[in-house]
């Protein structure tokens, strides 16, 4: 490779670096002392350059943490929780359910029940007075469609567009 | 003795990227590296944590579509059908939820994401086909807008609610 062309063959190898970050530890991460460095020396580079990828996908976004997904219901109580607003109040009334902390994803969706949110509390208790005071605040009424069962193995997030990236799943 | 109430409320905003994320964790909590690596270890056995790892934001990721499916199935036929449903890569949940007469006869939810309207719209007919389902009622409710996305937070403090969303 030329050196002229170092900077470039930097940034690509970095893709591909990111690419396999984001493939393979999305379940598996090291629960160890260092797990950072333990992911590095899999990827056969060295930790700062691991820490450095992950504070820029942070940086920009794509990463949200890196941590546990707890499974539903097992770590505090959670619901599924949708309104029909009128179209006129939807953005006033959505800027209040997302002034809950205790609020995590919060969407507008085609339909008649037009905004679905998700509610998270301690106990089912927390969680019955938060729906309370939502409808007081709202003056709408929430259906709340707590999960009954979970059919779904999260295996995180397939990786299929990355610039430059192939796709390799499916 | 770790306290998991204060674990769980520093883990469900992601360990920090430092040489070691579990020792500054503990120093947080009063605990020690080992004792916190053990209880996530603990709590991965047990299956109160899903999946450990990076958690990305899929609408970065080329994934802009995503929509929720919802169903009206006969009892009998939930747990194979949600299963069923639940098999696919781009099917990222797949619940059963209770139904709520008359304004809402749907008991299993599935999320589908896409790289577009139309892609999601390709795998809702895939999963038709491959679980046998088109005489089942069935809605497709796309996401127009996000107002917030982040982590469930189950725990509640002043260092939560500084999270950015």
């Amino acid at each position: 490779m030329a050196l002229d062309n170092i900077y470039d063959h930097d940034a690509f190898q970095n893709t591909k670096l990111t690419q396999r970050l984001l493939n393979e530890y999305q379940h598996n991460f090291p629960v160890t002392s260092t797990p950072y460095a333990d992911i590095a020396e899999r990827l056969g580079v060295n930790e700062q350059t691991v820490l450095d990828l992950l504070k820029e996908l942070d940086d920009t976004n794509v990463l949200s943490r890196v941590g546990p997904v707890f499974r539903p219901n097992r770590v505090g109580v959670s619901t599924l929780a949708a309104m029909a607003v009128p179209e006129h109040k939807l953005e006033k009334v959505a800027d209040i359910i997302s002034s809950y902390s205790a609020v995590n994803h919060n969407y507008e969706r085609e339909h008649h029940f037009n905004l679905w949110f998700v509610v998270t509390a301690e106990n089912k208790e927390q969680l019955d007075n938060t729906l309370k005071d939502m409808q007081l605040k709202t003056d709408i009424r929430i259906m709340s469609l707590p999960m009954e069962k979970d059919y779904h193995i999260d295996l995180g997030f397939p990786l299929k567009l990355l610039e430059g990236g192939r796709s390799h799943d499916r | 003795m770790i306290d998991e109430r204060q674990l769980i409320s520093v883990l469900q905003n992601g360990i920090p990227l430092v040489s070691h994320p579990y020792a500054e964790i503990a120093r947080e909590i009063n605990s020690t590296e080992d004792e916190v690596i053990n209880y996530i270890q603990l709590m991965q056995e047990k299956g109160d944590i899903k999946r450990f790892g990076l958690v990305v934001r899929h609408r970065k990721l080329g994934y802009k579509s995503n929509a929720m499916v919802v169903w009206d199935i006969a009892e009998e036929n939930v747990d194979a059908l949600g299963q069923c449903f639940g098999q696919f890569d781009f099917v990222t949940l797949s619940y059963r939820r209770p139904r709520k007469l008359p304004d809402w006869p749907y008991n299993l939810f599935c999320m589908i994401h896409g790289q577009d309207k139309e892609d999601v719209k390709r795998n809702l007919k895939l999963m038709i086909k491959a679980c046998d389902v088109q005489s089942i009622q069935h809605e497709l409710l796309f996401s127009t807008r996000c107002f917030k996305q982040r982590g469930a937070i189950y725990i509640h403090s002043d260092k939560t609610d500084r999270v950015a969303v």
